[in-house]
């Protein structure tokens, strides 16, 4: 029993998961230390103990590092015990997120796969376009993202269509790079296989590359889909006046609210969980589906 | 041959008289004369198409003519751009502050280089701290955890779940705990590169093959030799991979680190400040010299790669 355990997954998990939150309160303990002194010395209090010392540091208002337990707290405050249509609520800003995020992620796949249909079909736009897109992708792309944000607003697209420009244009390239290996897949013998039956391109394309190409498009769907959450967050910095999770982040760092910038955080990383987590399961369903299962 | 030598020459004679038509026209003919306007458009497009076309078809012969026309095809593709979205710019006469023309960044670029240099300067610093940090710890960590498969199964999937998070969120938590300086933006290059080093490092680690394993143990070889002399160097491959993923990350991690808090100086300030101030221009200038750094990054770590992984069957294939 014990060996299988070991072996597996979950136990291996659960002890590096309790060891990385054990370390997250003696480094909360040990960052927040000298400010609880410094907090109790103010106060002219000279005669605090020891623990009281220890809990101060791990509940303070504005901690340098919050424990777990506090942004669990503020958590719990933010997304059950406020109604998820008030400005307060984190469940409120996570859908102005998401809602970015998903648009633009749908845009930028369907982008992605129109190129590598292109690519895939036409010599002269592998060999002229495709080094461009890789080039595209060395530039620290966000550095784009106020000027896009400035442009599409001097074209009356305010909103989310400028948000979702950015979290498309950051998820467009793995999919684009995955769809053109995928749909290039297929081994020499399959598609002379295809060409002794006197396939059209386009039935080559539709009964063998694009159903070749689905394990590649699903690897580069999870990989797009927390490229466009980054997009959406860092557009969210820009433009910070719609709200959000990036919102969040920027106005807790403008007052020092830690505790406020590490719950935003849990959510977007919740959120991208969420997301790559359906992208699986359709994954699964899919391959099961075609015959791919595992 | 010949005759398409000809042919080539005629489409670049055709596209560059075109080009020169809409470039001399003043701003706003387009809207005066759209029929001849446009039609010298697309008449540039179609010549720099039928110029990589031409291209692609020489880059099929062997040779270093062949090579030069393949490399000469994406020059080309983008000279082509370039040209399109001066000429567009100047004809519509687009504002400066929406999208200025490329004529218009190159002049500013020019004549702000001090500013731009320091800029570059400030961001550079943070971005080679941290990446030298973040993928020395994350190789480590690989060796380290290396030797014990509890560790591997229980710290991987971790580092598959932070490749999903928005890392760059942390952002303002380092500015807040490492000051407005440099060593703020080192940080969080630290934190992002050090994931993707973590596991492409012990994927590389896990690619020796059990026969030259089996091999180093019938020579003796204890644990050290084996790594240093089989189990490294099998791993360069991954590791390389994982240098050129976090080679793009680090500029994005530390210009994002910028909005958050710099001294004034330094690209991600320049570029949140101008666009504020309205200066496009520059703003598109600090974005040239960016991806400049960017791509001279990449193709620095592609250029080693190749050296250091000559044996590698991606490389070899191409000479035979």
């Amino acid at each position: 029993m014990t060996a299988r355990l070991l072996s597996g997954h979950t136990l291996p998990v659960a002890i590096v998961a309790a060891i990385l939150i054990a370390l997250w309160y003696i480094g909360a303990l040990l960052m927040n230390l000298d400010l609880q002194r410094d907090l109790f010395h103010n106060a002219d209090n000279t005669a605090y103990t020891t623990s009281d010392l220890i809990t101060g540091a791990l509940n303070m208002e504005r901690p340098k590092l919050p424990a777990p337990h506090q942004i669990m707290q503020e958590l719990d405050r933010t997304v059950l015990q406020t109604a998820p249509t008030s400005k307060r609520s984190l469940i409120f800003h996570a859908g102005i997120t998401a809602e970015a995020t998903l648009l633009g992620f749908l845009v930028g796949s369907l982008l992605g796969v129109l190129l590598a249909v292109l690519i895939v079909h036409a010599r002269s736009l592998d060999k002229s376009l495709m080094p461009w897109i890789v080039a595209s992708q060395t530039i620290p792309i966000i550095a784009l993202a106020p000027m896009i944000v400035v442009i599409l607003n001097q074209f009356d697209f305010t909103g989310v269509v400028s948000k979702a420009a950015i979290a498309a244009y950051l998820s467009f390239f793995p999919v684009t790079v995955g769809m053109v290996k995928g749909l290039r897949s297929p081994d020499p013998l399959q598609l002379d296989l295809m060409r002794t039956w006197s396939a059209s391109r386009f039935a080559t394309f539709a009964k063998l590359r694009l159903p070749a190409s689905v394990p590649f498009l699903f690897a580069s769907l999870k990989v797009a889909a927390a490229a466009a959450l980054v997009g959406a967050v860092v557009s969210e910095l820009t433009k910070s006046e719609d709200g959000g999770l990036g919102a969040r982040l920027l106005a807790g760092s403008y007052y020092g609210q830690t505790i406020q910038i590490w719950a935003a955080l849990f959510m977007a990383a919740f959120c991208a969980v969420a997301l790559v987590g359906l992208i699986g399961l359709v994954d699964r369903l899919v391959s099961k589906r075609m015959g791919f299962a595992r | 041959m010949t005759g398409s030598v000809y042919q080539l020459a005629l489409c670049g004679l055709v596209g560059a008289l075109a080009a020169a038509r809409t470039l001399a026209a003043p701003p706003g003919f387009a809207l005066a004369h759209p029929l001849l306007y446009w039609g010298s458009v697309i008449i540039v497009w179609l010549a720099g198409w039928a110029c990589v076309h031409w291209l692609v078809a020489a880059g099929r012969s062997k040779g270093a003519a062949g090579r030069l026309a393949d490399m000469a095809i994406p020059v080309v593709f983008g000279a082509t751009l370039l040209l399109l979205w001066e000429t567009v710019t100047r004809g519509l006469g687009v504002p400066g502050v929406i999208l200025p023309a490329p004529s218009a960044i190159a002049a500013r670029l020019a004549s702000s280089l001090p500013t731009l240099a320091a800029d570059f300067q400030q961001t550079a610093q943070g971005v080679f701290a941290g990446f030298l940090i973040g993928n020395a710890a994350g190789l480590a960590t690989a060796i380290l955890i290396d030797r014990s498969p509890f560790l591997q199964r229980g710290l991987l999937p971790f580092g598959n779940l932070v490749s999903a998070l928005p890392i760059v969120g942390v952002a303002p938590i380092m500015v807040m705990w490492f000051g407005f300086d440099w060593q703020s933006k080192a940080a969080v290059v630290v934190i992002m590169t050090f994931f993707p080093m973590l596991v492409n490092a012990n994927a590389g680690l896990a690619s020796a093959g059990a026969m030259e394993r089996d091999l180093m143990k019938t020579w003796g070889a204890g644990y050290w030799p084996t790594l240093s002399k089989l189990r490294l160097p099998a791993a360069l491959p991954f590791i390389f991979n994982g240098l050129k993923i976090n080679s793009t990350l680090a500029f994005i991690g530390a210009i994002v680190a910028e909005f958050f808090g710099t001294p004034i100086v330094g690209m991600g300030f320049r570029i949140n400040t101008e666009v504020g101030r309205m200066n496009i221009d520059m703003v598109w200038a600090t974005i040239v010299v960016a991806a400049l750094a960017g791509s001279l990054f990449y193709g620095l770590i592609a250029v080693i790669e190749r050296r250091a992984t000559f044996w590698h069957p991606s490389y070899r294939q191409r000479d035979s």
